[in-house]
C-alpha cells in the first residue's frame, strides 16, 4: 500500500491555491470597455514590444473580417480594432483555462488508451505499472467533467472561445453572415456538440470504471482469470470506440476553434500528442514511486521501455505534425494556409520552440539506449516532453481565441498550476487506495522477470 | 598441457541459458555458442560488450543528412532553380519543408545500408566465405556450446553439460 508523502500532500494544494489565486487575476484584470483596452496599450506603447503587438492585431482583424477593411473610416476602422482586442482579452483568461484542462485532460485519456492496448496486447512487460495507470486515469472524471463544464460556458456565450456558436453567423440577413460556417452548422451547433461531449465522456469513464474494478476483482479472486478476460473483451471494445470518438473529440473540440479550417489527419495528430504526454506520466510517477521505495520489482528495462515510446511517439508526433505542415504549406490554398500564416506570424516563438520540444531534444536526449534506462535522463526528456505538449495544445487553441493578444503571463500559469495540483491531487490519492502490485493479474511474473 | 574441445548441443533456447549460467558460475571459459537465431540476453551471460554498431547507425545517418542536404541545395537552389507550385524563392531554408522528405530518406538509407556492410565487415562474412559453424544442424534446430577443457576437466565438464539438458556432448582434440 502506498502512503502520501508530507510534500505530496502539501504541494498539490499549494498548487490548487496559487492557481485560483492566478485564474482569479486573470480574469479580474481582463478588461470591459473599449478604452479600457485603449488605456491599456497606450500604456505599453513605449516600449518595442507594445508597437509590433498593436501592429500585428491591426493586421490580424482584417484578415480576419473582410467587412471591416471595406468600412474605410478611420475612426471607425480603429474603434472596430480595439473592440476586436477586448474580444480577444476577453477570451484569454478562458482560453488558458481551456488550454489547461484540456493539457491535463488527454494526458490520463491517453493513459486510459495506453492500458487498454496493454491488456489487448496480452502485453508481458507492463502489468507492474498497471496500478500507476490506473492511478493516472483516475483524472479521467474530474478532469472530464471540467472541460464539459467549459465547452457548456461556451454554449452559454460565458466565453467566445468558439466562433462558430455566435448564432449571428448563421443568419442569411445579418451582414455577419458566413455561408461556410452554415453549411457546417449540421454538425456544429450547441447542443449536437455538447450531446456529442457527453458521450465521449460518459463512454470513456464506463470503460475506466469497469477496467479498474476488473483489476481489483482479479486480485481477488485470480482462479480462472474470469476477470482478466473480462477486461480484454471491454478493452478491445473501447479502443474501437475511442479511435473514432477521440477523432471526434478533436475536431469539436480543438479544431472547431478555427471553424474554416480543417485537417484530415487532426485526430491522429491529437492522438500522438496524448499519447506521448501520458506515457511520459507513467515513467514520471514509476521512478517517482520507485525513489520513494516503493515498486520494488520495477527494474530499469521497464524504464527502458516507457522511454522507448517516449522516443517513439515523439518522433511519430513528429511525423504527423510535418505531414500536416507539409502538405499544406506546398499546396498553398489560401484558406488552409492561414491556419499556418497566423501561427508564424503571431506565434513564432511557441510554433517553432515546440519543434525543437517535442522532436529534438527527446531524439538527441533518449536516442542513445543506456541514457533510457538513467532515471535523471528520462525525468529531463519528461519535463521537455510535457512542457512541449503543453505548448503543442497552447498553439492549437490560442491563435483562433485571443489571437495575437497573447502573452504567458498571470492567467496561463494559474491556470497551468491550478490543473497540476488538481492532477496531482487526485492520482496520488488514487494510487493510495490498492495494491501497487496487481497481484492477480496472470502476466506478473513475467513482468517481474522482464529484463531486456 | 593436453585440452579437448567439447561440442554440447541443446534443443531449446531456454535451456542453453540456464546452461551457459551453470557454466559461468563453474568459470569455464566458452569459446562461442552457435544459434540458428539470436537469443535474447546471450551476450549478456557471455560477457560479450555490447555492440558499437547503434553508434556506427547514427554517425551513417547524420552523414545521409548531410549528403541529402548538400545534394538538394545543388540541384536545386545552385545549379539549376525551379519554380515549382509558384515558390521560386530560389532559397534553401525557405525551400526546407520540401527537402525534409528527401533528407529523411537519405538518412534511413545511409544508416540501413552502411550498418548492414559494417556488420558483414565486422563479422567477416562476405560472398563465397566458407560457413564456420562446426555443425549444419546449428542452422536449423540445435543450439551448439563450444568449450575448451583440459584432460582432467573433461569428465566433470561432459557429467555437468548432461546435467544441464544437453542431448549430446562430443570431445574432438584440440
Amino acid at each position: 500500500m502506498y502512503t502520501l508523502t508530507k510534500n505530496l500532500k502539501f504541494i498539490p494544494i499549494l498548487l490548487l491555491i496559487l492557481g485560483i489565486v492566478g485564474i482569479a487575476i486573470g480574469f479580474s484584470s481582463a478588461p470591459h470597455t473599449i478604452e479600457e483596452v485603449k488605456e491599456l496599450l497606450h500604456d505599453s506603447h513605449g516600449d518595442g514590444h507594445g508597437n509590433s503587438h498593436h501592429e500585428v492585431a491591426v493586421k490580424d482583424s482584417h484578415s480576419g473580417s473582410h467587412h471591416e477593411v471595406s468600412s474605410s473610416h478611420d475612426s471607425h476602422d480603429s474603434d472596430a480594432h480595439y473592440e476586436h482586442i477586448l474580444h480577444q482579452l476577453h477570451n484569454k483568461p478562458w482560453a488558458s483555462l481551456y488550454v489547461a484542462a484540456l493539457f491535463f485532460f488527454i494526458i490520463s485519456l491517453g493513459v486510459l488508451a495506453f492500458y487498454a492496448i496493454q491488456f489487448v496486447s496480452y502485453a508481458g512487460w507492463s502489468p507492474l505499472l498497471f496500478r500507476v495507470m490506473e492511478a493516472i486515469t483516475a483524472y479521467l472524471l474530474p478532469g472530464g467533467i471540467i472541460v464539459f463544464l467549459i465547452l457548456v460556458a461556451s454554449v452559454l456565450h460565458w466565453n467566445h472561445l468558439f466562433v462558430w456558436m455566435d448564432p449571428e453567423l448563421l443568419d442569411v440577413t445579418s451582414d455577419k453572415y458566413d455561408a461556410l460556417i452554415a453549411g457546417k452548422s449540421g454538425w456544429l451547433n450547441g447542443s449536437f456538440f455538447l450531446v456529442r461531449a457527453a458521450i465521449y465522456l460518459f463512454f470513456w469513464n464506463l470503460y475506466r470504471k469497469y477496467a479498474v474494478k476488473f483489476s481489483k476483482n482479479q486480485d481477488a479472486e485470480p482462479t480462472g482469470n474470469v476477470w482478466y478476460k473480462k477486461s480484454f473483451k471491454y478493452s478491445a471494445a473501447f479502443l474501437v470506440f475511442f479511435i473514432y470518438s477521440e477523432s471526434m473529440m478533436s475536431w469539436d473540440w480543438i479544431m472547431s476553434v478555427d471553424p474554416h479550417w480543417f485537417s484530415t489527419l487532426f485526430g491522429w495528430y491529437v492522438f500522438a500528442s496524448m499519447f506521448v504526454s501520458g506515457i511520459t506520466v507513467i515513467a514520471l510517477v514509476t521512478i517517482l514511486l520507485k525513489s520513494q521505495g516503493y515498486l520494488p520489482a520495477v527494474n530499469n528495462s521497464h524504464i527502458h521501455d516507457l522511454a522507448k515510446f517516449m522516443f517513439g511517439i515523439s518522433v511519430f508526433w513528429t511525423y504527423l505534425w510535418f505531414s500536416q505542415f507539409l502538405l499544406i504549406w506546398y499546396s498553398n490554398i489560401p484558406e488552409e494556409v492561414t491556419y499556418f500564416i497566423t501561427r508564424i506570424n503571431d506565434y513564432k516563438l511557441p510554433f517553432f520552440g515546440m519543434i525543437v520540444l517535442n522532436f529534438l531534444f527527446p531524439v538527441l536526449l533518449l536516442i542513445n539506449s543506456d541514457y533510457k534506462r538513467l532515471n535523471w535522463l528520462v525525468v529531463m526528456a519528461g519535463f521537455i516532453i510535457l512542457f512541449g505538449h503543453y505548448v503543442d495544445v497552447f498553439n492549437m487553441i490560442m491563435p483562433a481565441t485571443v489571437g495575437a493578444s497573447w502573452s504567458f503571463g498571470v492567467s496561463e500559469i494559474g491556470a497551468l498550476l491550478f490543473f497540476l495540483g488538481l492532477f496531482m491531487f487526485v492520482v496520488f490519492r488514487a494510487l493510495t487506495k490498492t495494491e501497487l502490485e496487481p497481484t492477480g493479474n496472470p502476466l506478473l511474473e513475467e513482468s517481474k522477470h522482464f529484463h531486456y | 598441457m593436453a585440452s579437448k574441445v567439447v561440442h554440447a548441443y541443446y534443443l531449446d533456447d531456454e535451456v542453453l541459458l540456464d546452461a551457459v549460467k551453470a557454466l559461468k558460475i563453474k568459470h569455464y571459459h566458452i569459446n562461442e555458442v552457435y544459434t540458428p537465431f539470436p537469443v535474447h540476453g546471450l551476450d549478456k551471460l557471455m560477457g560479450i560488450p555490447h555492440t558499437r554498431l547503434a553508434i556506427c547507425a547514427f554517425l551513417y545517418g547524420l552523414v545521409g543528412l548531410s549528403v541529402a542536404a548538400t545534394m538538394m541545395n545543388f540541384i536545386m537552389i545552385e545549379d539549376w532553380p525551379q519554380d515549382i507550385g509558384g515558390k521560386p524563392s530560389f532559397s534553401f531554408i525557405e525551400n526546407l519543408p520540401s527537402f525534409v522528405p528527401i533528407m529523411f530518406e537519405l538518412t534511413v538509407f545511409f544508416a540501413a545500408h552502411l550498418m548492414v556492410l559494417t556488420f558483414y565487415m565486422r563479422s567477416k562474412l562476405w560472398p563465397f566465405k566458407k560457413a564456420e559453424n562446426p555443425d549444419e544442424r546449428t542452422t536449423d534446430d540445435h543450439f551448439l556450446v563450444e568449450l575448451n577443457a583440459t584432460d582432467d576437466q573433461v569428465d566433470d565438464l561432459t557429467s555437468l553439460l548432461h546435467a544441464s539438458g544437453a542431448v549430446e556432448v562430443n570431445l574432438k582434440e584440440a
